[in-house]
């Protein structure tokens, strides 16, 4: 269902205004040479892996062809016999199809291109499932549609997560994560070369004692090196977070609220060293649990940011003539050899112990020094809190600001897939996690307008 | 936790050890699966004991006794066999089918005849015993009729264990080996049978080939007068077994290729020939019958190569045991292996302990083998190479009586490096010792 905007705009030939394919090189009604028209910029970002945009994808969705054309399906009836465990897979009828091809006409294959006009076909590439079509309510469908994997699109999924054809882990809840809370939005993605997403953010909106607004965001990113890291930032944002929305409304200065939320998320992580690790985790090496922490608090006037480790928060203004900023130290070796100065910022950050923390929350943590501050910025502006997996691509307040959109304050959440797609278009070699946070906050019901 | 609604069944479980992480363009997945029963048992079992004192599953045993004429020389040989065997009937639990084939050139029902199997109880030990003073020696050695005999008594009763007890002295003179070959396939998987060889006279190969393809154990008994130790324990073993015909299911996904499955511990048996198909991209690999006790499986899958950050399921184990109604019974333990493609060296170039220590033991079982073939041979510098590598991997794993048994073989000069001297003399009993146990490995320390 989703798909279809993206059919209804499709490009046309500017000759014969014949629809022609994204990958085509001439118009296959007329021949028109397709490569003399520039091809329109690309304006959205990589958003996700499967490169779909706009609110209301259904995430996971199986990549689109890039041809276009549907594949011709291959389907678990196929293979007929026993799943891995050993029971009867379920027959798939004609008329339970999940695709619905096998109801529809075959469209033309990809090799194949359209010698006559285009004809007034409703559904010129796929038709609707047909049980959908048919039966709105959907409620006599024969039997729940199958997940089918997305890797190899033709085995089911098991209850383990696998493809029963090729094996293939399935996306999970955490791969991609968008979240939006009043004012503030965040976006967290498992990135292009990590197996997993370890980095997680807790976003929440507040009042004030006085009844004005406060807004804030915690990112973590789980110590890779580290046992169940991924564990590690959720139990710490999740207990930042927590402990915020409960201190901020009794009246706790921001700055303070978040120097002990950052604690309660020390706590948190600690307290998950005790716990025996998952069956899934025969780790070579174990040790405690632990992650980076970093969070802002912003309220009508104030602005104020904690860490421990290497997430960092950037100030960017709305208006650009105006410097950006970087507001947190990194806890790293890079860091402290440029602090002490010991080394240039260029020397220090080409050495391969550059990105080796200092500072992080964890059992196993020398000793918890909470770093905060706090700003009176005199414009409006978006602060953006981020991990490395961001940061790697846009390292100073500079290119931090050129890559964040025009209306960043106004539009948070498509802010930060736009982020979080300049990580993943830049390589994607960490998880990334990016929350935007508008400042000052705006009035409780003012919407975003 | 004995859980009664799958009664006849004790509960499996099991674990997997693997290195799951595969560095960019890693194709090779090994894992150790180690399979765990318990609850039915006799033995070391923390859970309540499935079936009541003395009594089991229902069972059938066949006492397969050679009486060559070679039996007589020396003659103790025969009595011994005689006293064993009576000592195996004394062990057998009351209400258990029995039978016992005495074996020459043609196999002969010693007790209770007629093509049947007794229940064993009072009388019948004694009825059977009297029959066995009856044995006499005389005639020669075709081990395949001894089977088929056995085959046919096992399955002319219903019950849930079927299992042979073989004692040979010689070699199988009075058959081809491929009619010996023709008998172990008629038979395997229809019973189990442990194989014992008395004496020097017998080949290795011939009784742990019958103890491989039959799923059950393969040993020497040297001197005869350890055999009634031996037939008792090997009768209690039996009696121990609960459940029969266990299956070990391999599932792989699509464009994966098994590059074997073998049994680890307690021996190294190669399973992946012994594949049959069950369902698309699963198959089956014969375990045998089990009671209260741990295996360890080492297998090894090919996997198609997928980018960094991808994880797939390599292989799904289960284990089933086929029903009457030709389905099959899956055994609720499953384990999963993993390939999970990472960046990360230290994570990817890591070897699990387990899998190398397995790997380790069936080199060393491969190594002696060898070594004892060039022996044979005459290539007396390939034997010792291969000798020396096994005493380095037996003291490098701690498989003490592996090391043992090499030491009667080879004079060791430097265990660690492997520096070994064939010896000029060595007794035939330790040579074939050595190479009839060869197979048995020790489990990882842990």
């Amino acid at each position: 269902m989703s798909q279809m905007p993206q059919q209804a705009a499709l490009p046309k030939c500017p000759s014969c205004a014949e629809p022609v394919e994204p990958g085509d090189l001439f118009c296959g009604a007329c021949g028109y040479d397709l490569s003399v028209v520039p091809e329109p910029p690309q304006d959205h970002p990589t958003l996700t892996m499967n490169g779909a945009s706009g609110d209301g994808v259904d995430w996971p969705a199986p990549e689109p062809d890039r041809s276009g054309a549907p594949q011709a399906p291959h389907l678990p009836a196929d293979l007929p016999g026993t799943d891995s465990g050993g029971t009867p897979l379920p027959e798939h009828g004609p008329g339970t199809d999940p695709h619905g091809h096998g109801s529809a006409p075959q469209p033309a294959g990809s090799g194949v291109r359209f010698d006559r006009p285009a004809e007034p076909e409703e559904y010129p590439l796929q038709a609707p499932d047909p049980r959908v079509a048919d039966n709105p309510g959907n409620t006599a469908a024969p039997e729940e549609p199958a997940q089918v994997c997305v890797a190899c699109r033709a085995g089911r999924v098991d209850s383990d997560g696998y493809c029963e054809n090729c094996g293939h882990a399935q996306p999970r809840e955490r791969d991609h994560v968008e979240r939006e809370s009043g004012p503030v939005a965040a976006v967290s993605d498992r990135g292009l070369r990590h197996h997993r997403n370890e980095d997680a953010f807790a976003v929440g909106h507040t009042a004030l004692p006085d009844g004005t607004p406060a807004a804030l965001a915690i990112v973590c990113d789980g110590v890779s090196s580290a046992t169940r890291p991924d564990d590690a930032s959720t139990a710490a944002s999740q207990a930042a977070g927590d402990a915020l929305l409960a201190a901020l409304p009794r009246g706790t200065h921001p700055q303070t609220a978040l120097h002990e939320a950052i604690v309660a998320a020390a706590q948190a992580v600690n307290a998950l060293a005790e716990e025996p690790a998952t069956a899934r985790e025969h780790a070579p090496h174990q040790n405690a649990p632990a992650c980076t922490i970093v969070g802002t608090v912003v309220t009508s006037g104030l602005l104020v940011v904690g860490w421990v480790g290497d997430s960092r928060v950037y100030w960017v203004p709305d208006d650009r003539s105006a410097p950006a900023a970087r507001l947190t130290e990194d806890d790293s070796w890079a860091a402290q050899m440029v602090a002490a100065g010991l080394m240039s910022e260029a020397e220090a950050y080409a050495d391969e112990r550059a990105h080796a923390i200092t500072g992080w929350l964890g059992a196993d943590a020398y000793e918890l020094e909470p770093h905060t501050a706090s700003f009176k910025p005199d414009r409006s502006g978006v602060v953006v809190v981020c991990t490395d997996g961001l940061w790697n691509y846009a390292e100073t307040a500079e290119e931090m600001s050129e890559v964040v959109p025009a209306d960043a304050a106004e539009r948070p959440l498509h802010s930060a897939r736009v982020l979080v797609g300049h990580a993943l278009d830049g390589g994607g070699h960490d998880n990334v996690t990016v929350a935007v946070v508008p400042f000052p906050a705006p009035p409780q019901g003012a919407g975003s307008a | 936790m004995a859980n009664f609604a799958k009664s006849h069944v004790p509960q499996f479980s099991m674990d997997v050890y693997q290195n799951e992480y595969l560095p960019e363009g890693g194709r090779e997945v090994n894992a150790i699966v180690t399979v765990t029963s318990t609850g039915g048992g006799t033995v070391g079992s923390a859970a309540a004991p499935l079936y009541p004192r003395g009594q089991g599953p229902s069972a059938a045993v066949a006492l397969m006794v050679d009486c060559s004429g070679s039996m007589d020389y020396p003659p103790t040989k025969m009595r011994n066999a005689r006293d064993a065997t009576a000592a195996a009937i004394d062990t057998l639990r009351d209400g258990t089918h029995f039978a016992v084939i005495g074996g020459t050139h043609v196999a002969k029902e010693v007790y209770p005849g007629g093509g049947r199997l007794a229940v064993a109880d009072a009388a019948t030990r004694e009825q059977a015993k009297q029959a066995l003073r009856r044995l006499s020696a005389g005639g020669g050695t075709a081990i395949g009729t001894w089977l088929r005999l056995a085959d046919r008594l096992l399955n002319s009763a219903d019950v849930t264990i079927r299992h042979g007890i073989l004692l040979t002295d010689g070699r199988n003179e009075h058959e081809s080996p491929e009619e010996l070959r023709a008998a172990l396939d008629a038979c395997a998987g229809r019973f189990t049978c442990d194989a014992r060889g008395v004496g020097t006279d017998w080949e290795v190969k011939e009784v742990t080939g019958i103890a491989s393809a039959l799923l059950g154990t393969a040993d020497i008994v040297a001197d005869p007068a350890g055999l009634a130790a031996d037939f008792t324990q090997m009768m209690e073993t039996a009696m121990g077994k609960e459940v029969a015909d266990v299956s070990l299911r391999v599932w792989t996904p699509v464009g994966t290729t098994i590059r074997f499955v073998k049994q680890v511990a307690p021996t190294v048996e190669d399973l992946t020939a012994r594949r049959t198909e069950a369902g698309p991209r699963a198959g089956d690999y014969p375990t045998g019958s089990w009671g209260d006790e741990s295996r360890d499986y080492h297998l090894c899958v090919e996997v198609p190569a997928a980018g960094l950050g991808q994880e797939m399921l390599a292989a799904r184990v289960s284990l089933v045991v086929p029903q009457a109604d030709g389905s099959v019974q899956n055994l609720g333990a499953q384990g999963l292996v993993r390939a999970v493609w990472t960046d990360d060296m230290v994570a990817s170039t890591s070897i699990n302990p387990q899998v190398a220590h397995y790997t380790g033991q069936a080199e060393l079982a491969q190594a002696i083998k060898q070594g004892l073939d060039l022996r044979k041979a005459g290539d007396f510098d390939g034997a010792t190479a291969k000798l020396g590598r096994a005493v380095q991997l037996a003291n490098a794993s701690g498989n003490a009586d592996t090391a043992k048994l090499l030491a009667k073989v080879v004079d060791v000069v430097d265990a660690a490096t492997g520096t070994v001297r064939l010896k000029t003399k060595v007794a035939e009993a330790d040579e074939m010792t050595l190479e009839t146990r060869s197979t048995k490995t020790v489990r990882v320390k842990k």
